[in-house]
């Protein structure tokens, strides 16, 4: 009890000192005294007080000095609070920031930055019917170039540059093997280059997912395996005991489907079978379209079927007619599937239409490969003739046409614009060789078999070859794209955000009916069905009939007959007439295409594969 | 040599802790973003569906009233609060938060023939079929003092009333209009025109000395509270039963008409309605516009509301259910949020004015959403089977047969005059616009 009182007198004392400072400072401001009293004061406060009293005497002492230096400021600076002055004053300070900076307004962009960012063409005219609405036009316009200059701009964020290879003159490029980059690197970066020796049921199909974080390999005597191939974890591992012709994952790391000896498996992460795909039988070669949820196979029949993976229904099934169908891949632009096919033809194919979309001669003998880059613009095709040939996809025109040391059986692009062949047991990979014409390879390497897939992995400067030893991870600078966008692949996923990923891809899923050579092709206007339409508004009416039939004897001219009589003659007319104006313009759509063949001068190779001139 | 592998650090791409957000590097580059138009048109598809998924305009009913609803008064200052009038004489205060009703009072004997509020929200003014104008007061807690703080009784029978905006002054009509001030027995000023009375009468918010009023002649009426006489007349085929005034536009107006569809006009050209809004296969007996002049609510007798855009002449909503009759006034809340009808069997209605909008606070990502989505509504607005999508309403079986037997109707008249046209002598059946046909005359 003692003690307690003990503790409380002593907070009485101190509450009361603190009365009295507080007291004496009011007085103290009351009487303009000196601080001398104040002093005594906080000298006896300091006495007692603990933490609290200390800071609240600080707080006041600095308020009295404050007082103080405004009532008689020292010479030559003088308090002032007036808004006129204050003004004056960030008047001068932004005068200072403005000789201070010798490049006013924003940061200008580069042309080049803006033309990547663009998505289609300005509009050509703004006039509208109405004044409002072409206001409302020019506002879109000005908005939309907007977008462009400010993700133009937003370049500036972007963490990562992507990487390269430089050698000094008298340096032979070809001859720098995988070991001197690995030695020369960083260790992380060097343990992306290792092999896989795996002798026994190769060779190896191999597929990354499409964040690149992870690796499927499908060897042809029945192994698969799956990887997390940057800490070299493993999935799972399984022997199916039949051949395998291809292996692919789907959407994501959850699920791979493999092409087997008869059908076609989906299999999960631990490697446990979820379906048989009996409608797939005989597949060589997969293609899964990601943003359409459509697993493309063709089998050896030359049979191609699409099958949705979400709701596991097939969607279409395409017989070719064009034999063993062993070559193929995906335009990832637009997915739609390009097969190459023995007589050195190329043909691309929607679900939605039974014949080719397009079929174009690429080659003279066989074509064994085929490759299309990321942006849909570029394929790149090589045939057992040795010949390697880079197409422009919007023009279907040749770019370049090279002679290789053998027949590219394999073809890779890489996200920039790298291309990687496997000739026989060599890796080549090409760089700036679309369009310019390179003469030497960027990179060389040597395996200890024959190439059986090829893939860059994305977002990495890595080349996933599987052979019939096994798998080698190479290191090629400057082949993966440097900056990811997590919204659309994240290498760094965790299992939540790959969750919601799933979820989201699977309500964006594309209608297999949206597939179409030009992937933008939605978001335009419908020129065709306006003019169509404006045509069938135009089509001529026949002149209205004035026939009276003739009157005839014997009840036939009651008015029930007399109609019918009349009807029919006019009906005759009419169908008469509209047979008239079809002819008619058969007639003129012939002499069109007459003129037209005869005006072109300059023939293309292609030109036989236009279907009305065969 | 010189050498650059990409090696990523995973501490710049990984959150910190696990109370951080992800992070997420963008990438706008279009190379990495394929199929956008599509993925964009297959969310406008998405979102359109939800919107109808969504579409629940119905919150509740206010019940009651012991007769058929016959006029309503949203107050001045508190949007939850509605005053209502029936055709027993009997009038209501609804809070419409609690969907309940504060408190009543018997007012009249007969109809409640219209109901205004003071506009510091302080009192009311009532009308009936007894003669008398009389003003209650509100108590602060929203309830009516049972008895009225003025009686005054006038000559003829009263049918409609309506409060000045800000002055103490309000008009009633009848027989005639009358201009009152509120402590006055006597009206200030009266008008007539003719000898028929005038159903409706209603202030301009903006220009708060004209007065708009319908008379069962037919005609639209205009009034300059401060001249002697009516300013013009439009005479109309058929009656209008209600009229509003566009609160953001001070010379715009609509009118419900007896022959199915709404009228808006221009103040200063009454010769041609700026828009005609069709729809309605019954008459329309109350309009009200929503507090943003951009749309407006329309009660029809055929049992159903709709919402019209103001210059689209047909109407983007159809609001009905199985137990409300037919609608006899209808009015849009304050907070642009809500619409409120009062129909023949009792009840008071509360709708939502966007069927499918979200009530309560939304979340920051949640309103993102919901913007980005509307933006690619209107974005692919035209696609078919979005249009399709949006534009799907089921109606009752009596509205779609009565459309299709309207549709028929007008299809057979306008090839009727087709056939007159072409039949008779170049010039002497002249093209009429179809909104003008229902003027018959504009008289100053």
């Amino acid at each position: 009890m003692d003690g307690k009182s003990d503790v409380k007198d002593k907070r009485k004392m101190q509450y009361q000192k603190l009365r009295r400072y507080f007291i004496d400072d009011k007085d103290c401001r009351e009487k303009d005294s000196s601080h001398q009293t104040q002093k005594d004061f906080v000298n006896d406060t300091l006495v007692f007080t603990p933490y609290l009293d200390h800071k609240l005497h600080n707080k006041i002492e600095r308020w009295n000095k404050k007082k103080r230096w405004m009532k008689d400021p020292p010479e030559g600076k003088q308090f002032k609070s007036s808004h006129g002055h204050q003004n004056e004053k960030v008047q001068q300070q932004k005068e200072f920031r403005k000789k201070l900076d010798p490049f006013p307004g924003d940061a200008p962009v580069s042309q080049e930055k803006i033309k990547k960012y663009r998505r289609g063409k300005k509009l050509q005219s703004t006039k509208t019917r109405s004044k409002l609405e072409s206001y409302k036009l020019i506002e879109k316009e000005e908005r939309q170039s907007l977008a462009v200059i400010q993700s133009a701009r937003s370049e500036l964020l972007l963490q990562e540059e992507a990487g390269f290879l430089e050698v000094e003159e008298g340096e032979d490029i070809t001859e720098l093997t995988q070991y001197d980059i690995a030695d020369v690197v960083d260790i992380t970066s060097a343990q992306k280059f290792f092999e896989l020796n795996l002798n026994e049921f190769g060779p190896y199909r191999v597929n990354y997912t499409r964040n690149g974080r992870f690796l499927l390999l499908g060897g042809a005597a029945g192994h698969i395996a799956s990887i997390d191939w940057l800490t070299k974890k493993l999935l799972c591992e399984i022997n199916v005991m039949e051949t395998i012709h291809d292996a692919k994952w789907l959407h994501q790391e959850t699920m791979f489907a493999v092409a087997q000896k008869q059908w076609t498996y989906i299999y999960d992460n631990q490697g446990i079978e979820i379906h048989c795909l009996k409608i797939l039988d005989s597949v060589l070669r997969l293609e899964f379209l990601p943003y359409h949820f459509l697993l493309a196979s063709s089998n050896s029949k030359g049979y191609l079927s699409y099958i949705d993976v979400s709701v596991g229904k097939k969607v279409a099934g395409i017989s070719t007619g064009l034999g063993r169908l062993d070559v193929m891949c995906q335009n990832p632009n637009n997915a739609i599937i390009c097969m190459g096919h023995p007589g050195g033809t190329v043909t691309m194919w929607s679900p939605n239409v039974k014949e080719p979309l397009v079929k174009m001669l690429c080659h003279r003998a066989g074509v064994r490969a085929i490759a299309v880059d990321h942006t849909g613009q570029y394929m790149v095709t090589s045939s057992i003739d040795r010949t390697m040939k880079i197409w422009d996809l919007r023009t279907y025109k040749i770019m370049q046409s090279y002679k290789l040391g053998g027949g590219g059986g394999h073809l890779a692009f890489s996200q920039r614009g790298l291309i990687a062949a496997g000739i026989g047991n060599i890796v080549e990979v090409y760089n700036d060789c679309i369009n310019n014409t390179m003469t030497v390879p960027y990179m060389m390497h040597q395996l200890q078999s024959t190439v059986h897939g090829l893939q860059f992995c994305p977002y990495e400067d890595v080349l996933g070859v599987g052979h019939g030893a096994g798998f080698s991870s190479l290191i090629i600078p400057g082949a993966g794209e440097a900056n990811y966008d997590a919204l659309e692949a994240n290498p760094f996923q965790t299992k939540k955000q790959r969750q919601e990923a799933e979820v989201k891809l699977l309500l964006e899923k594309i209608q297999p009916e949206m597939i179409h050579l030009d992937a933008g092709r939605i978001g335009q206007m419908d020129v065709k069905t306006y003019h169509e339409n404006i045509e069938k508004l135009q089509v001529s009416r026949p002149n209205k009939i004035k026939f009276e039939p003739k009157y005839k004897m014997k009840g036939k001219s009651k008015g029930l007959h007399k109609e019918h009589r009349k009807k029919g003659v006019v009906e005759k007319e009419k169908t008469q007439f509209i047979r008239d104006k079809l002819k008619q313009k058969q007639r003129v759509d012939k002499e069109k295409e007459h003129t037209q063949s005869q005006t072109c001068g300059t023939k293309s190779v292609l030109d036989r594969f236009i279907k009305s001139a065969q | 040599m010189r050498i650059k592998v990409l090696c990523r650090n995973p501490d710049d791409y990984l959150r910190e802790t696990k109370r951080d957000i992800h992070r997420v590097p963008r990438n706008y580059d279009p190379g990495l973003h394929p199929f956008e138009a599509n993925r964009e048109y297959v969310r406008a598809l998405n979102a359109t569906k939800l919107e109808r998924v969504f579409a629940k305009p119905f919150l509740g009913s206010l019940d009651g009233h012991r007769d058929g609803v016959h006029c309503m008064c949203k107050h001045p200052r508190s949007p939850s609060v509605l005053l209502s009038g029936a055709c027993d004489g009997e009038v209501r205060i609804w809070n419409l938060a609690k969907k309940k009703c504060m408190s009543q009072v018997q007012a009249h004997e007969g109809f409640v023939q219209g109901i205004c509020s003071v506009p510091d929200g302080s009192s009311f003014l009532t009308c009936g079929t007894d003669k008398i104008i009389k003003q209650w007061r509100l108590s602060p807690e929203g309830l009516i003092y049972s008895d009225p703080v003025s009686t005054t009784l006038g000559k003829t029978v009263f049918q409609g009333i309506d409060h000045h905006w800000s002055a103490n002054t309000f008009a009633t009509s009848g027989e005639q209009v009358d201009i009152w001030e509120e402590d006055r027995s006597e009206p200030v000023r009266s008008f007539t025109w003719g000898v028929d009375s005038i159903n409706y009468i209603k202030f301009n918010p903006v220009e708060r000395h004209i007065l708009g009023g319908c008379a069962s002649d037919r005609s639209i009426i205009l009034y300059d509270m401060r001249g002697s006489t009516p300013l013009r007349k439009v005479i109309l085929k058929l009656r209008s039963n209600a009229l509003a005034w566009n609160p953001m536009e001070a010379f715009v107006f609509t009118v419900a008409n007896e022959d199915y569809n709404l009228y808006t006009f221009d103040m200063r050209n009454l010769a041609m309605p700026l828009s005609m809004h069709m729809d309605h296969v019954s008459a329309v007996m109350d309009v009200d516009y929503s507090p943003t002049g951009r749309e407006f609510v329309s009660a029809g007798y055929d049992k159903c509301l709709r919402i019209f855009p103001v210059d689209k002449s047909h109407s983007r909503e159809i609001y009905h259910t199985k137990r409300m009759q037919r609608v006899s006034v209808v009015r849009w809340s304050l907070d642009n949020k809500f619409i409120i009808s009062g129909s023949d069997e009792m009840n008071l209605r509360i709708w939502k004015a966007h069927a499918s909008e979200k009530l309560g606070a939304l979340k920051p990502r949640e309103k993102t959403a919901f913007n980005y989505n509307e933006k690619l509504k209107e974005k692919f607005a035209h696609h078919p089977q979005i249009r399709r999508i949006a534009r799907h309403r089921h109606v009752p079986k009596m509205i779609y047969n009565a459309t299709k037997e309207l549709r028929t109707i007008k299809k057979s008249q306008k090839k009727k005059e087709a056939n007159r046209r072409a039949h008779s002598k170049p010039g002497t059946v002249p093209m009429v616009a179809e909104k003008k046909k229902s003027i018959v005359e504009d008289v100053d």
